[in-house]
């Protein structure tokens, strides 16, 4: 579970952040939505402690965030575009990975290894990748470590269709576990079978945070494409 | 901790240019060692290597490998670690493998072939000066997020320390020199770590004769026991605070 109270946050005299609160249930998965700049971005920072807000707090599980590193151990995070270490091979990544977390290895969740098929590169290095691949080790990172709470942003902007498909699999998978996603995404078309909740960012404010059902009744349209352009027209 | 610090070892212990900056301390302080006939001579020359090129190579090599870490710190902020445990193992690591580099280029001939006190206070002064310089490293290039303004920032430090500070100082004296600028010459003289350093082995080669008044003053402040200890103590100052600033802004940097 977490929960932004007002949060604030600003990068010069620019507000990229203006008084969010949302409050996010285990077990759903969330879509955040919202044009370029919107602040989507920041805000997943701020939840995994790489952007410190200016104002406000974040809960995780009731306990607020600031300062606090440990409970990034129940996190998993897949960035819009994954840097790595030039120099190091996949099987190198993994294995400090593995290393810091010190996970024992039957708990690891390495479905998304096999799918991918990453143990035939293991041995190249992360330079050497195509933007694709390196969105998959990002993916297999960010589930990998079986984490409660999975934060992917702009999960499928790289990849083919059959490996989107393979994560969004796994997405809806782990949310049926129990576990709770926060996607950010522009393409809403894949979003329609994956998500249960939508939070549209506008400006860095929330403009509506409403389940994928509720905001079909209100707009009286079936598609989420639909649904939100009918509200970007009507706002 | 320790093991980001192992990463980051391995990582630097490949780099090509820390091994070929091995080689060339190795073969400098060889050198000096195989023609110089006279000890305290070849001390000396190694002292001024050691005072100009182990600051630069120390502050240059650090920031820039801090700029190449950018994403590799990245990774590690959003995994359960402290930052003050990310930063000070790369800090580690940096410092540990330009020591092992510095340890191997001059420390092993000196040991060899040397076997004075003299040179065991330039390997001392000489390792000093490495942590020094790579914490400024750190701290700048922390404070600059711009890669150009960073490695351009360290650039302009080791400058200021190594040329621009002495003729800073030299300036000082000759306005005051009618004055009696005994001691603040060894205040100013502790505010620069190189200066601090070169002092500290000067008076041991008795070449502080040479400096007059002001050497029988440095002689009678740094050459006396606690004074020794308090010249190391500012070089670890020097170390501290840098190091303290950097991880302050680092703990609320934003990624």
């Amino acid at each position: 579970m977490i929960e932004f109270s007002h949060l604030s946050k600003k990068f010069g005299k620019l507000p990229v952040l203006d008084d969010v609160s949302l409050h996010l249930t285990n077990g759903k998965s969330i879509a955040l939505i919202g044009p370029n700049g919107s602040g989507k971005t920041t805000l997943i920072k701020c939840l995994l402690g790489m952007v410190v807000p200016d104002n406000g707090t974040i809960t995780v599980d009731g306990s607020d965030i600031y300062g606090d590193w440990s409970y990034r151990a129940g996190l998993g995070y897949m960035p819009q575009i994954g840097r790595y270490p030039d120099n190091m091979t996949i099987a190198q990544v993994f294995g400090m990975m593995k290393d810091i977390r010190h996970i024992p290895d039957q708990q690891l969740d390495e479905d998304l290894i096999r799918a991918y098929k990453l143990p035939a590169i293991y041995d190249k290095r992360m330079r050497t990748l195509s933007g694709g691949t390196r969105q998959k080790v990002s993916a297999c990172l960010a589930f990998l470590f079986d984490p409660a709470v999975i934060v992917l942003d702009e999960p499928t902007a790289g990849l083919d269709p059959v490996s989107a498909g393979i994560l969004t699999d796994k997405i809806i998978a782990e949310t049926q576990k129990g576990k709770l996603a926060l996607i950010t995404s522009h393409i809403l078309s894949e979003l329609d079978d994956l998500v249960d909740e939508v939070v549209y960012l506008q400006d860095g404010r929330v403009k509506f945070h409403k389940s994928l059902p509720q905001l079909r009744a209100d707009t009286g349209e079936h598609k989420l494409v639909r649904a939100i352009a009918h509200v970007m027209e009507n706002a | 901790m320790k093991k980001i610090v192992k990463y980051v070892l391995l990582d630097i212990l490949r780099n090509k240019i820390l091994i070929s900056y091995t080689l060339l301390l190795f073969a400098i302080t060889m050198t000096m060692l195989l023609l110089g006939d006279n000890e305290t001579k070849v001390l000396l020359s190694l002292l001024n290597i050691v005072l100009i090129v182990l600051p630069l190579v120390s502050i240059i090599f650090s920031t820039i490998y801090y700029y190449n870490s950018v994403e590799f710190i990245e990774l590690l902020v959003c995994q359960p670690i402290r930052r003050t445990s990310i930063l000070l193992s790369i800090y580690a690591g940096l410092t540990l493998s330009l020591l092992i580099a510095f340890a191997i280029g001059v420390g092993l001939p000196l040991l060899l072939m040397d076997h004075s006190s003299t040179a065991a206070l330039l390997v001392m002064i000489g390792c000093l000066l490495t942590v020094i310089f790579a914490a400024l490293a750190i701290l700048g290039s922390v404070r600059m997020r711009d890669k150009t303004r960073g490695i351009g920032m360290a650039i302009l430090a080791w400058f200021y320390f190594s040329l621009l500070y002495d003729g800073l100082v030299l300036f000082l004296l000759f306005q005051f020199s009618d004055y009696p600028l005994e001691k603040p010459s060894i205040v100013l003289g502790a505010l620069n770590p190189i200066d601090l350093a070169r002092i500290m082995l000067l008076l041991r080669l008795d070449s502080s004769a040479m400096m007059g008044y002001t050497g029988a003053v440095f002689q009678e402040f740094f050459g006396s026991a606690g004074g020794t200890l308090l010249a190391f103590g500012l070089l670890l100052l020097w170390t501290m605070v840098p190091l303290w600033a950097a991880l302050r802004r680092f703990n609320h940097k934003d990624l």
